[in-house]
Parts: C-alpha cells; structure tokens; sequence
C-alpha cells in the first residue's frame, strides 16, 4: 500500500510518500503566499522523485497549518497528532517530543502506540519558535545552517538576552554587538535563551528519558546541545527532522486506508 | 489526551488543561463559561471533544479570568457543569 503525507507549515511545504513500512520518497519547499499551490508543487516533486502518479496514492492526509487548503487530500489530521505518529516510526521508545517549527512550538507526549496522551503548543509569538533564529541569523549576518556551530564557539552561556519578544531581543544584540560583543557570545546566547523557553513547555507536559527533536529546530547544535544539558539527556533526531510531520500524515493514511478497506470488504 | 491549551509569561503560567479522555463533549462548559472560552469539536479520531478556541489560546489570560481567582466562587463554572471533571485550570 502506498500513501502520502503532506505538511503545510508556516515556512517549508513537506511530503512523504510511505509504503508499506518504509520511506519511499520525501521533498521540501519554502512555502510560498499560496498555501493551495505550494502543497501541489511540493506533491508534484515528491512523486517524480518517486516515479509515481497521484491516482497510485491510496490514501492522501494532509497537515500542518495549510492542511485545509489541499484539494487533493481524503482527510486532514492536526499536526500534533502526526507529529507524534511521525516521530514514533523513527523512535518507537521515545515518549517526549519537541517539535519547533517556524512558526510554534510543540512539546508532546505520547504513548506506547504514538498515540497522543498530553499536548502544549506555543504559538502566541515568534520568540519561542524557529522564527527568532532565522532573525538573529539574518541580522548577524550569519547563515541559519551555521549559526548553531558558531554559538558553540563562544564559551559558557553567552550573553543574558532576557527579551520574550524577538523585536525587542533585536535592539539588545545591537546594543551587545556595538559594545563589541562577539557574534557567537551572542548568538550563543539566543540558542541559551531560546532553550530555555522550551524547557518551560517540555515541563509542562513531563519530560522522559528518551526524547526526540524535530522540525527545523533539529538542525541547530547550538539549540540541541543547550536543551540537553538542561535536561540531563541526549535527544534522539533523525536523518531529516523536519518530515515527521508529514511522514506522521502518511501513516496515518495508512491506517486509515486499511480501516477502510476492512469495512468495505466486510460489506461486500 | 491532555490538551494544555495557553502559556507562561512574564506575569505567571495560564494554561487550562482539557482531559479529553474524560469528555463526552456534551458542550455545557460553552454555555458555562462567560467568556465562551470552549467550543465542541471532532477531534483526529473523529470525536466530539471540548477546546479553547484557537482565537483565546493565544490571550488566554486577557479572556478567562482565572478559576481559582475568580470562577471558583460562581455557583455555576466550567468545572462545576463538567460531569467528568475534564477541566482543569493552573491560575
């Protein structure tokens, strides 16, 4: 059986063809200003890589914030179940997830099925997200894949930025770096402040000994290594930490596929 | 699932906690709260649960003014109508 998995977020469109019980194909895009066109383009690539059509899809679930917008998609599931499903087939043993986007935050729990058992998401501003890094990144003029290197080269915690809101976070790295403050003290210390806000939503919902990071988040070592100092544990991430929302969508299709044809067989 | 719906600030923690094991998504906590914080929705699993509308997860401390403040001395709150005691607030 083969499904597909596609993730609307806030700054990249993802999909994942799933079949059977593996991997078959995955793409990202930067999402564009049309939600609708984004999830066609990002389906388009995933199958050609695939060498597959649409119509060989059996089920097609869609998630993320653009999940209603896809046409093409027989059922839309929120994003913090899939997560956990997606995070699941990677780690069955883990129970903590954090997923950090572009957009928000996520911390969830789950059992021994992947089933969701507790939940908080923090979408309220962009400084506890993805979003602030990208900012700091572009501002110090660092791009976004090395800054969480260059934060690790400054030693200890780096500069106190104490700032909740990103805007304000801004005037006081300019006011760090004009009193001659190196750029990795202060990137290291967005990656301390940041890490730290998510320790208060990773709280919330009990922390367990095996954890998982995912979405972009993942891919920022000065963020990974701060958040498991703070929590006296190792993260586990997989090879690419921003699909699991989508593969999490292309498991679900799976299931739902089967359930499906459980009940029309027995019909017949 | 326990759904934690708000955040902490600078000012305290303001989360109200949906038990949705708990629920029957009977829809008395919306009529109850006056705020009209809740509304009934079909869940991933397709069943009727009880949530804070995204609109007031977000300013959750501006909307609801608090259980332990204020709800818990009306004789009727979201806590008292709900029959499975699914809700719980953390201010």
């Amino acid at each position: 059986m083969i499904t597909l998995g596609v993730d609307i977020g806030s700054l990249t469109g993802k999909a994942v063809i799933f079949r059977d019980h593996e991997i078959l194909a995955w793409d990202i895009i930067l999402t564009g200003p049309d939600s609708m066109e984004t999830g066609k383009t990002v389906t388009e690539n995933v199958l050609n890589k695939a060498g597959l059509k649409l119509e060989d899809m059996e089920f097609i679930v869609s998630t993320g914030y653009g999940r209603i917008v896809i046409p093409f998609a027989h059922k839309n599931i929120s994003e913090i179940s899939c997560h956990a499903k997606g995070a699941h087939y990677f780690f069955p043993t883990a129970r903590t997830i954090l997923d950090m986007g572009g957009q928000d935050c996520k911390a969830i729990r789950c059992d021994e099925n992947g089933k969701v058992t507790d939940f908080v998401m923090n979408d309220k501003c962009a400084a506890g997200a993805g979003r602030s890094m990208g900012i700091m990144a572009d501002f110090l003029n660092v791009p976004l894949e090395q800054m969480g290197e260059l934060s690790l080269q400054a030693a200890g915690d780096g500069v106190p930025i104490s700032s909740m809101c990103v805007v304000f976070a801004r005037s006081e790295v300019i006011s760090y770096l004009r009193e001659g403050v190196s750029k990795s003290e202060v990137l290291a210390g967005a990656c301390e402040a940041l890490a730290s806000r998510v320790r208060g939503l990773l709280t919330r919902v009990g922390i367990q000994n095996d954890f998982i990071i995912s979405g972009g988040i993942a891919k920022n070592p000065g963020v990974v290594k701060r958040l498991e100092q703070k929590l006296n544990t190792a993260a586990n991430i997989c090879f690419e930490p921003q699909i699991v929302g989508a593969l999490g969508a292309a498991i679900f299709g799976k299931e739902l596929a089967e359930k499906r044809n459980k009940k029309r067989s027995e019909t017949q | 699932m326990r759904a934690h719906y708000g955040y902490a600030d600078g000012s305290g923690e303001y989360y109200i906690t949906i038990d949705t094991d708990k629920c029957d998504g009977c829809g008395r906590c919306e009529s109850a709260c006056p705020a009209s914080i809740f509304e009934v929705i079909k869940d991933d699993y397709d069943d009727l649960k009880a949530a804070v509308k995204k609109e007031y997860a977000k300013r959750l401390s501006f909307s609801c003014f608090g259980y332990d403040k204020k709800c818990s001395q009306e004789e009727t709150n979201c806590h008292s109508v709900c029959e499975g005691d699914a809700i719980s607030h953390s201010w």
